[in-house]
């Protein structure tokens, strides 16, 4: 009793901060992010909803420039645009390709996890795709698919192919670039990977040994799982990451041949920034429609994750 | 010169003209941005400013020189966020977005003093949105056929006389091996480059002008006509191949080797091509052939200005500089053929003597009674150029695609205007 009483003495002296020291310091961390998500994050959402309503070239001011359109732009984009149409494919087919670079790093990094002699060597020499700035890969992928003197068309050419311009052909050019983003990709699920083998308990591993399990039995029943959390992870960022492709498609193909490997995100800067592009609203419009489809893997992210925390909890 | 600043803009006008011809030092600032990236360009800018700051060793002048096809996007955002004195940009419809917008400085004033007015008429028209003036030109050059001279004489060639004779004289350079044209589509203007004048050749210049004003339909058969006079030279393989994913210095390649005969393009391909080792025995220039006949001859003749941002901050030393570079002298050196190899606007300063600038000066001034139109992306508006452009480029690629290409782009100048 008396101590709680001196306790109590003792929190009465105290400041109004030192009685809330517990609630409020983990706020006070806090504000930085918030103000930062606040206006760089959450605030720029709400404004791309505003400019979206609007007929306005994105120079002079929104309120005296601006044109109060409503719902025109999404009419437009969802009923009349057929460049919409084909980002909306394009970035479909960037969803589900470039998801192979997660079991390709997986096979890198399973390939990798063993003790050799100078393995870090081969380790970093593995990640330096995902280091090197993607204007370089885009740079170096387009030399490599070039028509005339491109490695490309010299191995499909050994092979005793005809050569194929890759990224001047609409139906390919997507595909060109796509296999370009993997590149770097592959490397980050792999260090992803290789991480989380670190962590594979060894103990598991020899018990299942000396049950028989070997090979692909083992990988997919004993190691996998124990994989699972690198895996969401990998998952996610690929997703979000084919979701945002912009920088390849701008420095391999410029959106072309004719607006064949355009994506949302390279169209709404097309029609918002670019050289002949003066819609604001427009951009905005797609932006948002972007940010919708966004916000389901983001939603499903942040739910799986709600999930973990409940459930490490209980 | 703090007491002019503060003067009032009416006043200010004539106080600049009178104080002018004292050119007194100027000190201070004086933040210019270039799009001339390329090796000629670049020299020649980065000269012309050392002898304006060999005259005002007092004016403190910063020089930024941006890539010219990401200058293209990152216009809007200096021009509001931190604004250069004086920058390059194109004339006509390109700056309308930036003079609407009040991003742009008015210069009328520049232009109703007696040293501009009366030498640079000729290109005040190209300078004028709603009545005033909104920059300066620096520079012209033509449009029309670079060609390899001594290929065409090993094949016994000469100058296409009229479209039949240019589409004989392709089957010939084909049946050589090699390609008519080369080109290089990926950043789509070269394309309109051919659009311009296969359009101009076939229906004239004020068809082209009310196709620009949004008044004829993409579908209409005048425009199928023009296309399939384009389309005759595609479907013959005129083309270089894979010409969507090079850019036009990508392309030059092929007339350098002799793989192609000869490039569509402005007068500041022939120092690439003459750096390059081709003599001027080898390269020579021929106007782009008529058409139909008894349409006259027009030509497209893109203008270069430089400019005064609006929120400038020292814009008395912007207006010095304006004056200095289309000043004769200036005029004369900058645009001689060590320099841009292009035509000077004012009509004082001197045409070098240039085997490609005296064709291309006679040929703007004595040959094209039909008119002179700036360049396909700078007379349409911008969205309909980027769609058109886009067009063009699928036609010269799939020349099939052509009913659904124009639909396309009709599509969009439905919207547009």
């Amino acid at each position: 009793m008396t101590t709680k009483s001196a306790w109590n003495i003792t929190l009465a002296k105290q400041g109004w901060y030192k009685r809330n020291e517990i609630a409020l310091t983990p706020w006070l961390f806090l504000i930085p992010g918030i103000v930062m998500f606040t206006m760089y994050v959450v605030f720029p959402i709400f404004q791309s909803f505003q400019i979206s309503l609007f007929k306005w070239d994105g120079l002079g001011k929104l309120g005296t420039h601006g044109e109060y359109v409503g719902l025109a732009n999404y009419e437009k984009l969802l009923t009349r645009d057929r460049s919409f149409n084909i980002s909306l494919w394009n970035n479909l087919k960037w969803l589900i390709f470039y998801l192979v670079s997660i079991p390709a790093g997986l096979l890198i990094a399973l390939f990798l996890n063993q003790a050799v002699r100078g393995i870090r060597l081969y380790k970093s020499l593995f990640f330096f795709p995902f280091v090197i700035s993607q204007i370089v890969v885009g740079l170096v992928f387009t030399w490599f698919y070039d028509p005339q003197y491109g490695l490309f068309n010299g191995i499909i050419g050994f092979v005793g192919f005809e050569p194929i311009n890759v990224l001047g052909d609409p139906g390919l050019a997507t595909y060109g670039v796509i296999a370009a983003g993997v590149w770097p990709q592959t490397a980050f699920c792999m260090i992803l990977y290789l991480t989380g083998l670190n962590s594979v308990d060894t103990e598991q591993v020899e018990a299942a040994r000396l049950d028989g399990a070997k090979g692909m039995k083992m990988l997919w029943y004993v190691i996998l799982p124990q994989l699972r959390p690198a895996t969401f992870i990998a998952f996610v960022v690929t997703v979000i990451g084919s979701l945002r492709s912009f920088d390849l498609i701008a420095i391999m193909t410029n959106g072309g041949p004719f607006g064949s490997s355009r994506v949302l995100g390279f169209y709404m800067f097309e029609k918002s920034l670019s050289e002949y592009g003066f819609k604001m609203g427009y951009g905005a419009a797609i932006a948002v429609i972007l940010f919708l489809i966004m916000m389901i893997f983001i939603g499903y992210f942040l739910w799986r994750t709600y999930q973990d925390e409940k459930a490490a909890n209980q | 010169m703090n007491f002019i600043m503060k003067a009032t803009a009416a006043s200010l006008a004539t106080i600049v003209a009178l104080s002018a011809p004292a050119s007194a030092e100027l000190t201070g600032e004086l933040k210019i941005n270039l799009d001339t990236s390329n090796p000629a360009p670049r020299a020649t800018m980065e000269a012309m400013i050392s002898r304006f700051q060999a005259l005002n060793p007092e004016l403190n002048i910063t020089t930024t020189v941006i890539d010219r096809e990401a200058y293209k996007t990152q216009i809007r955002n200096f021009l509001s966020a931190d604004a250069p004195d004086v920058l390059t940009w194109y004339a006509a419809n390109r700056m309308k977005p930036y003079v609407e917008a009040g991003l742009f400085e008015d210069v009328s004033d520049l232009w109703a003093e007696p040293a501009i007015a009366g030498s640079l008429a000729s290109t005040k028209g190209a300078l004028t949105l709603d009545g005033k003036q909104w920059g300066v030109p620096y520079s012209y050059y033509q449009i029309g056929v670079y060609y390899r001279q001594d290929i065409y004489e090993e094949l016994g060639l000469s100058e296409p006389a009229d479209f039949n004779e240019m589409l004989a004289n392709c089957e010939a350079m084909i049946a050589s091996g090699r390609k008519c044209y080369t080109i290089g589509t990926k950043w789509l203007w070269t394309a309109a480059a051919w659009f311009d004048y296969i359009n101009m050749r076939t229906h004239g210049f004020d068809f082209q002008m009310e196709m620009a004003r949004g008044e004829v339909k993409w579908t209409d058969p005048r425009v199928y006509e023009t296309f399939e006079n384009w389309g005759k030279l595609v479907r013959m393989g005129a083309f270089i191949d894979d010409h969507q994913n090079k850019d036009w210095q990508q392309s030059l390649p092929f007339v350098v080797n002799g793989e192609a005969g000869a490039i569509l393009l402005g007068n500041f391909t022939v120092s690439p091509l003459r750096e390059a080792g081709l003599t001027d025995d080898q390269l020579d220039f021929h106007q782009f052939p008529p058409i139909t006949p008894g349409v006259a001859l027009s030509e497209a003749a893109p203008t270069d200005s430089f400019h005064i941002a609006a929120n400038a901050q020292n814009k008395e030393n912007a207006r010095a500089f304006l004056r200095y570079l289309v000043s004769p002298a200036e005029q004369t050196i900058i645009n001689n053929g060590a320099n841009l190899t292009q035509l000077p606007v004012n009509s004082a300063a001197a045409v070098d003597d240039d085997k490609f600038l005296k064709q291309g000066f006679e040929m703007l001034s004595t040959n094209s009674p039909g008119g002179v139109s700036q360049f396909f992306d700078r007379d349409f508006p911008a969205e309909i150029a980027q769609a058109a452009m886009e067009g063009m480029q699928e036609f010269m690629v799939f020349p099939d695609n052509l009913d659904d290409v124009l639909e396309r782009i009709e599509a969009v100048r439905e919207d547009s205007y």
